[in-house]
C-alpha cells in the first residue's frame, strides 16, 4: 500500500530506487550532494568573514612598513607632526583621541547607566520599548550629521554660554582655562557622548535584563525598595556593565565625522578641554586624500592601524566579557 | 535614628535615585529631538526639486542640486551590496546552519568584533586593496569599503532571522524527505526572507550614511560621473564639503542632504522594528 504509492510518486524509477535508498538511508538524510556543496559554499563565506580580519590587519602592516621601520616607538612619543619636512610624531593624535574619549564616557557612563536601570528596573513595560527604540535611535543617525549639528549648534552654545561660565566658576583648575573657542575638545567629547550613549545604554540593559528576577525578587521579599533592589541588580551585573563601557570606548575612539568637523584639528597637546585638538580618526580624514609622499601615507596608514589593533581589542574584550555575563546568568 | 525614619530615609532615597534616572532618560532623548527638528527646520526649506534634479552649481553661483550626489551613493551603495550581501547572507547561513562548532564561535566574534571597527580604518583598508593597484580613487573602491561595512551586519542579522524560524518548518521539510539544503533554501529562507531583507536594508541604510570610508576612495566630484573607475559624488562627502564651506547656499543644502540622510535611517529604522516584531511576536 504504501509502497505502491510512494512509487507513484518519484517519476522513473519504480520499485527498483525506492529498494535502493531503503539499502541507503545515509544518501536520503545527509550524504548528498547538494547538501554537500549548500556546506561547502555557505563556509567558504564564512571563512571569508574569518579571513577579512586578518587581511585587514595585513595591509596595513604591509602599508605602514616605511614609517614603522623609519620611527619605531618615536612614532608614538613624537610630539612633532610635520609632513612637509617629514616629521611625523602621532602624540598630539593619541593624546586628542584618549581626552576627547575620556570625556565622553565620563558624560555617557552615568547617563547610561541611569537611562538603562529607568528601562530595565523602573519604566512600566509599555514604555520601556518605545524609549529604548527612540535612543537606538542615536546610533542610526549618521555621524556627518552629528558633526553638522556640532557645527551649528553646540559649538556655538559652548562658545557663547558654556565655556565662560566653566572658566569664570572653575577657572582655577587648568583644564577650564584660555579662550572660549567652541570648536575644541569639549565640544568632540560631547558630541562623542551623545554617539556612544545608546551603545552603553543598550548593551547594559541587556546586561542587567539578563540577571535572573530571583535576584529582584530576594531582595524584595527582604523589603529592598526598588532601588535598593536595583543596587543589587548593578552589583551583580558589574562586569558586563564594565564590558557595555569598554564598547562605547572602542566607538568613541574610531569616531570620525563628528569628532572632525568640531574638534578644532590642531596638532597641539594642551591641558585645556577648551583648546582645539587634533584625533587619530580625524587626521586620516583630513590629510590622507591629500598625502603625496610616499613617507605621509606610511604614516598616515600606521595610524590607522594603531586604531584598527585599538578597536579590536577593546571589542574583543568587552564582547567576550558581556557574553560570560549573559550567558552565565540565562544557564543558572 | 530611629527605625521610622531610617524607613522614611530609604524612600525618600527612592523617590530621588527614580526621579534621576527618568532625568537620565530625558537627557539622553533630548539631542535626539533636538538634532531632529533642527535638522528639519534647516533642511526643509532647500528640499525641493531642484535639489533632487539639478547638478551643483560652480563655485559661488546660488541654486543647484545634488543629483550626482544622490546618483553617486545609489552607485556606491549598489557597489557596497554587491559584495557586502553575499558575503553577510551565506556567510549567516551558515552560522545558522552549521553554527555549532569552534570555528562558526570564531567567526561570530569576529563578525562582532569587525562591526566595532572604525568605519575610517575600513576606508584605509579599501584605500590599500583597491586605489592603490589602480592608481586613482574610484567608484569601485568606495564600494569595496561600503560593502565590508555590511558584511557584520547583514551576517549576524540574517544568522539571527533564520534561527527564529520555528523548529516544526524544517522538521516538516526533513520528514518528507527534502534534503536539508532545499530545506533551507525553500522553506526556511522564504519564512525568515523577510526579517533578512529589512536587516540587509538596515545595513544598507547605515552604510549610505557612512562618510569617512568615502573620502578617500571614492573622494568626491562635482561633475556627473557613473563610470566606476573615476572618483564619483556622494551625499555624505557633499554635506561634509558643504558644511565647511563659508556660502550660506551651500549651507542650506547640507542641510537638506542631512535631512533626507536621517529620514531614510529614521523611515528604515521604524519599518525594520514593524517587520521583524510583526512576524515573530513580541520576542
Amino acid at each position: 500500500m504504501h509502497k505502491t504509492r510512494h512509487t507513484g510518486g518519484t517519476q522513473e524509477g519504480g520499485a527498483v530506487s525506492l529498494d535502493a535508498s531503503l539499502v541507503k538511508p545515509a544518501a536520503v538524510r545527509g550524504r548528498n550532494v547538494g547538501d554537500r556543496v549548500f556546506k561547502g559554499v555557505t563556509f567558504l563565506f564564512a571563512l571569508g568573514v574569518f579571513l577579512l580580519v586578518f587581511l585587514m590587519a595585513f595591509e596595513m602592516a604591509h602599508g605602514s612598513q616605511e614609517t614603522l621601520s623609519e620611527f619605531g616607538l618615536l612614532f608614538l612619543t613624537g610630539k612633532v607632526w610635520n609632513p612637509v619636512s617629514g616629521e611625523f610624531g602621532a602624540l598630539p593624535f593619541l593624546y586628542g583621541t584618549v581626552l576627547s574619549s575620556c570625556i565622553a564616557l565620563l558624560i555617557a557612563i552615568p547617563l547610561g547607566l541611569g537611562v538603562a536601570l529607568f528601562l530595565s528596573e523602573m519604566a512600566p513595560r509599555w514604555l520601556e520599548r518605545p524609549l529604548s527604540f527612540l535612543v537606538e535611535l542615536l546610533a542610526a543617525i549618521p555621524s556627518i550629521v552629528y558633526g553638522l549639528w556640532g557645527i551649528f549648534v553646540l559649538v556655538p552654545w559652548l562658545r557663547t554660554d558654556v565655556e565662560p561660565l566653566l572658566s569664570k566658576s572653575l577657572g582655577f583648575l587648568p583644564l577650564f582655562r584660555g579662550a572660549p573657542y567652541g570648536f575644541g575638545m569639549l565640544a568632540a567629547g560631547l558630541i562623542l557622548a551623545i554617539m556612544v550613549l545608546p551603545i552603553i545604554t543598550s548593551i547594559s540593559r541587556d546586561v542587567m535584563k539578563s540577571i535572573p528576577r530571583t535576584y529582584r525578587e530576594a531582595a524584595l521579599a527582604l523589603g529592598a525598595t526598588p532601588w535598593e533592589t536595583a543596587k543589587i541588580v548593578l552589583t551583580s551585573g558589574r562586569s558586563g556593565i564594565f564590558g557595555a563601557a569598554l564598547l562605547g570606548l572602542g566607538r568613541a575612539v574610531g569616531e570620525t565625522m563628528a569628532v572632525t568637523m568640531v574638534i578644532g584639528n590642531s596638532p597641539q597637546i594642551s591641558a585645556s578641554v577648551f583648546d582645539p585638538g587634533y584625533s587619530m580618526a580625524s587626521v586620516l580624514a583630513n590629510e590622507f586624500a591629500e598625502a603625496i609622499s610616499s613617507m605621509h601615507v606610511s604614516a598616515l596608514i600606521e595610524i590607522a592601524l594603531l586604531l584598527f589593533l585599538v578597536t579590536v581589542a577593546l571589542n574583543a574584550l568587552a564582547r567576550a566579557i558581556v557574553w560570560s555575563v549573559t550567558r552565565r546568568f540565562s544557564q543558572s | 535614628m530611629n527605625a521610622q525614619a531610617w524607613f522614611r530615609w530609604r524612600k525618600v532615597k527612592n523617590r530621588v535615585m527614580a526621579l534621576l534616572t527618568l532625568l537620565c532618560v530625558l537627557l539622553a532623548v533630548l539631542p535626539l529631538v533636538m538634532i531632529f527638528s533642527y535638522t528639519l527646520a534647516q533642511g526643509i526649506g532647500a528640499l525641493n526639486l531642484d535639489f533632487f534634479l539639478h547638478m551643483p552649481k560652480p563655485v559661488g553661483e546660488a541654486g543647484g542640486g545634488m543629483a550626482n550626489a544622490l546618483v553617486g551613493t545609489l552607485i556606491l551603495i549598489g557597489l557596497g551590496s554587491l559584495v557586502g550581501l553575499p558575503v553577510g547572507v551565506l556567510a549567516g547561513i551558515y552560522l545558522a546552519e552549521y553554527g555549532n562548532n569552534p570555528f562558526a564561535s570564531t567567526v561570530r566574534f569576529l563578525a562582532d568584533v569587525l562591526s566595532g571597527v572604525p568605519s575610517i580604518v575600513v576606508g584605509v583598508v579599501a584605500y590599500t586593496l583597491v586605489v592603490i593597484p589602480m592608481k586613482s580613487f574610484s567608484a569601485l573602491a568606495g564600494g569595496v569599503a561600503l560593502g565590508i561595512l555590511m558584511i557584520p551586519t547583514i551576517t549576524r542579522t540574517t544568522e539571527e532571522m533564520i534561527r527564529l524560524v520555528p523548529a516544526s518548518y524544517r522538521e516538516a521539510g526533513l520528514a518528507l524527505g527534502v534534503p536539508h539544503w532545499k530545506t533551507v533554501v525553500r522553506i526556511v529562507l522564504p519564512v525568515a526572507g523577510r526579517g533578512i531583507m529589512t536587516g540587509v536594508v538596515l545595513g544598507i541604510a547605515r552604510a549610505a550614511g557612512e562618510t569617512a570610508p568615502l573620502l578617500f576612495t571614492a573622494l568626491g566630484n562635482r561633475f556627473w560621473s557613473t563610470s566606476l573607475d573615476e572618483p564619483i559624488a556622494s551625499l555624505t562627502v557633499f554635506v561634509y564639503d558643504y558644511a565647511k564651506s563659508p556660502f550660506d547656499d551651500w549651507i542650506r543644502q547640507a542641510w537638506a542632504a542631512a535631512l533626507v540622510l536621517i529620514l531614510l535611517v529614521v523611515v528604515l529604522n521604524v519599518i525594520f522594528r514593524f517587520v521583524t516584531r510583526g512576524t515573530y511576536g513580541d520576542q
